[in-house]
């Protein structure tokens, strides 16, 4: 007797199901340098497109709250402006100080964007997707490696030497530390809510997204994000060039072109990363995962261009009195609370009801601080 | 142990990204404070003054226009004024009407651009500067109906205005002057509580009213600084005195006080634009003034209320067909007089805050 093959007998299934079922069945492929291979590439992929459409998304949507029309000459709708951008900087001619390092000036686009690349290993697309998407220490790596920006830039400045990028570059510093710390407290207050370090894990642990039940972890890492991509309302070194331009002034061509890509392509991290831990990641009701996360990136990206569009931007003495005088105490405080919540619900911390009471002590922990804290100094008597 | 430092020498060169034309500053900076400026301009001096000693009074007009560009009916006015008070020309009731109509609308243009460029040199990126062109665009638009520049006027003439208003203009002014208050409220929405504007701007860039006066300040810079002067209530010239406004004055003279009351003074621009619309009457907008005109001998100043400060015109006529010596008192280079007392021991940042908020204009500054 004829055997009826089983695909016969099985529903066909939707498309967006199919892409479901290959990958649960296992993108994962079981060489491992093959698994490396096709998904470092796959990530440089991902990073680049999606950078060229940050460029465009992010011109477009200013030019929509500046009452104008943006760029819509190159291609349809203005598409292809990201594609003019890049061809017109790798045809630029690469100038190099004679006095500068060579070395320190060659390598410190490359340590700008390798990092960013690296923090895309560990954020988890879809359920166990990814190039290592459940790394136990995931958030971990990515606070370790986004560190790395850091030292990236001042060797920018420091390579060039050029006094003022070298100040611009210290400036730069002194904020990206200032800010990093508020920003591991609000992810320690995730992980312990979580109760895990992996990327996956946190994802898996969100019945309820982490923005509702911890508001106040979310408000302080979105800040922080925003310092530590330099953009409005901290954008003091890219564009209070005209005395100390930025750490990135005597680079031109593919260098510049690296630090641009390093610039959105952290920015894209950034918001991944923000989606990961408090949005939900991959969640979402009738869309396939995969197009759920790239809405919840966009939508973020776009409340920072929005940010960008609206607000001036702060003094460097404000900037790092927010930070330490404001910032780090709240999140501090912020930590305890979460700590003594999760003490008092014996780990398991995840309750609806918990979402009002945190709400209610972010708002009153955030004004009454304000209240006591003043920004800035400004100036002394001559 | 105290530390080394060095004051370092910072020169802001004449080309700016934070606009306001080619002006340059050296400024000695310890660190971030700033400890000395000094302005160097002239970049775009033009030589108007000499030049004028060699045209007739009418074709001295345009260069007015080339002071203040961005308000020129304004300057063309201060200088009519002059001319016609040397002359002894009076004009007729439609052309002040008119005068004060432009005048006021140009004072609006001036101050929404004024704002806007303030708000950017903060770092606004320039959002709130094109919200407030939108209505610039209108009356410029109104403007082109009038004379059919958008930027250089040459409009206001001895004895009068050039043309008379288009029978389409009233309904295209009456149909902004409905919008207008809606939009100033919105954008006022959008910047008077923002945290930040008010943490840069209150405090920043202040001088004291007996050191506002002893510099010679005029206009918003002067009001801000809490001293009550302005040149259309305390000495009218043309119809002012038959029009009621209130004179907006503020009480620090720091940045915010500026922007506030440039704010006050575009809303009252409009209450007096809305009450010349309902008491303009017909007729002639021209004298008949001969070609080529000569004042008698001696000498005269007249000064009007521009959006930046007192605009003065002084003319020494020997009887010929052109001036002896013309003299502009600019109000922004003389405000400029200020700025090292107002920045001296902040920040770099509150210095470019500053000097947007003085509001210069470098035709002015230069001539």
């Amino acid at each position: 007797m004829m055997t009826i093959p089983d695909v016969v007998t099985q529903a066909p299934l939707a498309s967006w199901q199919l892409w479901d079922s290959a990958l649960d069945s296992g993108w994962a492929i079981d060489n491992f340098w093959a698994h490396l291979a096709l998904f470092a590439v796959g990530i440089i992929g991902f990073v680049l497109m999606v950078v060229m459409g940050f460029i465009w998304y992010e011109r477009r949507l200013i030019s929509v709250m500046q009452l104008r029309i943006g760029p819509n000459r190159a291609g349809p709708f203005g598409l292809l402006q990201p594609v003019a951008d890049a061809i017109k900087v790798m045809l630029k001619e690469d100038i190099v100080p004679t006095v500068a390092d060579k070395w320190v000036h060659f390598l410190a686009p490359i340590v700008v964007f390798v990092p960013v690349l690296l923090m895309f290993a560990v954020i988890p697309i879809h359920e166990g997707v990814g190039l290592i998407p459940d790394l136990n220490i995931g958030i971990l790596f990515i606070v370790a490696v986004g560190s790395i920006e850091t030292v990236a830039v001042f060797m920018a400045g420091y390579g060039s030497n050029n006094k003022y990028a070298l100040v611009g570059a210290m400036r730069s510093v002194a904020q990206m530390v200032s800010y990093e710390m508020p920003m591991a407290f609000a992810v320690i207050a995730v992980v312990m809510v979580a109760g895990t370090l992996s990327m996956q894990g946190i994802v898996q642990a969100q019945s309820i997204p982490f923005a509702l039940l911890l508001p106040m972890a979310f408000i302080f890492y979105f800040t922080c994000a925003l310092a530590e991509l330099q953009r409005t309302p901290f954008d003091l070194l890219e564009a209070e060039s005209e005395i100390i331009a930025g750490y990135h002034i005597e680079y031109s061509g593919m260098k510049f072109a690296t630090f641009y890509l390093g610039e959105y392509g952290g920015a894209i991290a950034q918001c991944a990363i923000i989606t990961t831990l408090f949005l939900g990641g991959w969640k979402g009701p009738i869309l396939p995962p995969v197009l759920w996360f790239m809405i919840k990136l966009f939508t973020m990206f776009g409340v920072i261009v929005w940010i960008r569009a609206a607000w001036p931007r702060v003094r460097i003495d404000q900037l790092m009195g927010f930070a330490w005088k404001y910032m780090l105490p709240l999140s501090l405080i912020n930590l305890l609370v979460v700590a003594i919540e999760v003490i008092i619900l014996d780990g398991d911390a995840i309750r609806w009801w918990l979402v009002p009471v945190n709400f209610a002590i972010t708002i009153g922990l955030m004004t009454a601080w304000a209240g006591m804290f003043k920004i800035g100094g400004g100036s002394e008597s001559a | 142990m105290a530390l080394k430092t060095e004051l370092v020498t910072l020169n802001m060169g004449p080309h700016h990204p934070s606009t306001h034309g080619v002006f340059r500053m050296r400024v000695t900076l310890d660190g971030e404070m700033v400890r000395e400026v000094e302005p160097v301009f002239g970049y775009l001096h033009r030589g108007l003054e000499k030049l004028a000693e060699g045209r007739t009074y009418t074709q001295i007009i345009p260069f007015t226009d080339r002071l203040d560009y961005v308000s020129s009916m304004q300057c063309n006015w201060g200088y009519c004024l002059a001319v016609e008070k040397m002359a002894g020309i009076e004009v007729t009731e439609r052309a002040e009407y008119i005068r004060v109509i432009v005048s006021e609308l140009q004072r609006i243009i001036n101050h929404t651009l004024a704002i806007g460029f303030f708000i950017s040199d903060l770092g606004a990126m320039q959002t709130p500067l094109l919200l407030a062109w939108r209505e610039r665009e209108k009356l410029v638009d109104l403007f082109e109906m009038i004379c059919g520049q958008r930027l250089l006027y040459n409009y206001v003439r001895i004895g009068g205005v050039s043309h008379d208003l288009p029978p389409e203009f009233m309904p295209a002014l009456e149909k902004f002057m409905e919008e207008f208050p809606f939009y100033m409220s919105e954008f006022e929405d959008l910047l008077k509580g923002n945290e930040i504007v008010r943490a840069r701007t209150i405090g920043t860039g202040a001088i004291s009213a007996e050191k506002a006066i002893s510099y010679s300040m005029s206009g918003p810079c002067l009001r801000a600084a809490g001293v009550d002067w302005d040149l259309r209530r305390d000495n009218p010239y043309g119809i002012y005195d038959r029009f009621k406004f209130n004179v907006a004055t503020g009480t620090n003279g720091d940045n915010w006080d500026r922007y506030r009351v440039r704010i006050e003074e575009s809303m009252q621009s409009y209450s007096i634009v809305q009450q010349a619309m309902s008491q303009i009457p017909e007729g002639p907008v021209m004298v008949k003034v001969p070609n080529l005109l000569r004042l008698p001998e001696g000498d005269a100043y007249a000064a009007i209320e521009a959006p930046k400060g007192e605009q003065g015109f002084y003319i020494v006529s020997d009887g010929s067909i052109a001036p002896y010596r013309w003299h502009v008192r600019s109000p922004d280079f003389i405000n400029l007089g200020a700025l090292r007392e107002m920045t001296v021991g902040s920040m770099i940042a509150d210095l470019i805050a500053t000097l947007a908020s003085i509001d210069i204009c470098l035709g002015s500054v230069d001539r």
